[in-house]
């Protein structure tokens, strides 16, 4: 980085350094051309639409040049802070992303601690791999499973029914009320296993000769699990949670998008599905973009401070 | 260590504790797997037999019927030769591309070598969001093409950061030596480096697969007014969406040659169900040993 920044106008402090730079760099063509062209696909892919932002400040008319729009300063950000339906939005994209946090947190661990208890090699591979599957399924499938399975002939139903725990088939995907709770079970179920990989690797590295200390103290199963396996999973388990606390405007927009629907819309929309009606369903690019944009920046300054939490807690994630 | 597993299972609260944490296991891998077996039972049995319900893990009257329609369907068809095509396509392209970036920012001599990386790995902390970036494609003029599902998503960075991995974590001598024998960077990736990360390459294959052959959003923002992009997820999705609504794309299709006698919306579902999710539950047992090892990888150093 520091021989990059000799290349800047007006540090010709070096030329010696600079001019070696260069020759090296002539000798290296062929890297340069096994990397360039996938430098300007980010520009032109990631960093580019960062420019559609003034998108945000402007009354942004389609068929119009992007340079020809009426410029209209704080107008979409004042009118988004007004609405009433952004922090509606805001909420459910909150609460959705906290529910999935929690929840998927604390399934991993313990099926991480469970599936670790497992004696039976060939037995624990197979719920292993069985539990990775429904990661691997499209969100269209995984819904689709949902809304079959709560459908008022569906499986919940007739077992709830079967058990006398309800008298008459509920419509749960048309109650709002139920919506986050039914998410959060979706999100477990579909990436629990998943979210198992990394705690086992954690558990791999835990010296064993502590559970053979441990026994011969003799500390039962579950006091092993809670003051050996746990604690050993620590580091790992505190730099995921900061990392994902840094998401926390990414409450998913797939399951929220595909389970959504008109008598749950109170409770299933977030801030993504926001954007998209706005922007490409009724044409507000402009207050769509500020939207984005405010999603974008306030989970910049999450991920910001989340990753220098993580870097002073010892673990180096970037760079 | 035999003796000290007979030694555990001296205590009652020992063994309680096995048979519980065995039950749990059967129950979790009963509610992961039940939705399959359900899909597969409803696309094999015959649909007016599903009506009268109780199909629950095995079909009562087999019949492929289901599965001739669902796939004699036109769109259906084009579906899936699209969503296989932009797997094949899209995986080879992105894999390949993915590895030569990895190569070249693993070069410690490579003097560009953080510009370039910093770079990608800022891209991380932001996004333009979906306003920007679909008017982005709209004036690259990639709206309405096959290319749309390829170009955009051709390097991801947590794929970049576990192939780069891998590569930094290979002997240092072997590419040294190559460089002695006279092969040039691209020999050296070529012939020597490929082949030793077959590994990493087979973990990224699969989740660039995986993502491939899931989508249904891009289609929907950008070839949704072309019937012949379709994909199979999104036709899957179609149905999904409307079948609330009284008049369903899934009625539509049973509807569609007049034969409603011969199947059924449910069975439709869960046939193109069965059809959209088969090939992930064919190939990915076989990669586990692989992905768990990359996703320890990216996700520590990621």
């Amino acid at each position: 980085m520091e021989k990059h920044a000799a290349q800047l106008p007006g540090s010709t402090s070096d030329d010696s350094r600079l001019g070696a730079f260069f020759k090296s760099l002539a000798n290296q063509k062929m890297l340069m051309l096994m990397s360039l062209p996938f430098l300007a696909w980010v520009i032109v892919f990631k960093y580019v639409p960062l420019w559609g932002w003034t998108i945000a400040f402007q009354k942004y008319r389609l068929g119009r040049d992007i340079f020809d729009q009426a410029w209209t300063g704080l107008d979409n950000f004042k009118f988004l802070f007004q609405e009433q339906q952004f922090y509606l939005v805001l909420r459910n994209t909150l609460v959705m992303s906290s529910i999935n946090l929690v929840l998927g947190f604390v399934t991993a661990i313990v099926l991480a601690l469970l599936l670790n208890e497992l004696r039976r090699i060939y037995f624990k591979r197979t719920v292993q791999t069985i539990s990775y599957l429904p990661h691997f399924i499209s969100w269209v499938v995984a819904a689709n499973i949902v809304q079959t399975a709560l459908a008022p002939e569906g499986i919940f139903n007739v077992l709830l029914l079967q058990f006398n725990m309800i008298d008459k088939p509920i419509l749960w995907l048309g109650v709002g009320e139920y919506f986050w709770g039914i998410l959060g079970v979706t999100e477990i179920w579909k990436n629990v296993g998943w979210n198992t990989i990394i705690y086992l690797a954690a558990i791999t590295s835990i010296d064993p000769t502590q559970y053979e200390a441990a026994q011969i103290d003799g500390a039962s199963r579950l006091q092993r699990m809670w003051h050996i396996t746990l604690p050993g999973m620590k580091p790992v388990i505190v730099i995921l949670l900061i990392m994902n606390l840094g998401h926390i405007l990414e409450s998913g927009f797939e399951p929220q998008y595909l389970l959504g629907n008109g008598m749950n819309v109170e409770y299933s929309e977030n801030l993504d599905i926001f954007v998209l009606k706005y922007g490409i369903q009724m044409n507000n690019y402009g207050l769509a973009t500020a939207a984005g944009m405010f999603k974008t920046v306030v989970s910049f300054i999450f991920l910001i401070v989340a990753n220098n939490l993580a870097k002073r807690l010892g673990e180096s994630r970037l760079y | 260590m035999l003796k000290t597993k007979s030694a555990q299972y001296s205590s009652v609260g020992d063994r309680i504790f096995d048979v519980c944490n065995y039950c749990f296991m059967i129950f979790l891998v009963i509610i992961t797997l039940y939705p399959f077996i359900n899909m597969f039972a409803l696309s094999f049995n015959d649909a007016n037999d599903s009506i009268r319900g109780d199909i629950y893990f095995w079909p009562r009257e087999w019949t492929i019927r289901n599965y001739e329609y669902v796939l004699s369907e036109s769109n259906v068809f084009y579906a899936t030769f699209i969503s296989a095509a932009r797997t094949i396509v899209g995986t080879i392209v992105s894999v390949f591309c993915t590895a030569m970036l990895a190569f070249a920012i693993s070069r410690p001599e490579y003097k560009l070598k953080k510009f370039v990386s910093i770079t990608f790995i800022f891209t991380m902390y932001f996004s333009g969001g979906l306003i920007p970036g679909y008017l982005l494609i709209k004036e690259l003029g990639m709206l309405n093409s096959f290319w749309v599902y390829i170009i955009p998503g051709i390097i991801g960075v947590f794929n970049l950061i576990v192939i780069r991995s891998f590569i930094e974590g290979l002997p240092e001598g072997i590419m040294e030596s190559a460089k002695m024998d006279g092969a040039g960077d691209l020999t050296t990736f070529v012939r020597i480096v490929l082949p030793l990360i077959v590994p990493a390459l087979a973990t990224v294959s699969l989740f660039v697969a995986v993502y491939q052959w899931n989508s249904w959003f891009d289609v929907f923002l950008y070839n949704s007014s072309r019937h012949n992009l379709s994909t199979l997820q999104y036709e899957l999705m179609k149905i999904l969406s409307t079948s609330n609504t009284g008049a369903s794309a899934a009625d539509q299709y049973a509807n569609a040659q007049g034969n409603v006698q011969m199947v059924t919306p449910t069975s439709i579902r869960a046939t193109m169900t069965i059809v959209a999710s088969v090939p992930i539950i064919m190939v990915y047992p076989f990669l586990q040993k692989y992905f768990v090892q990359g996703m320890v990888v990216g996700g520590v150093k990621g």
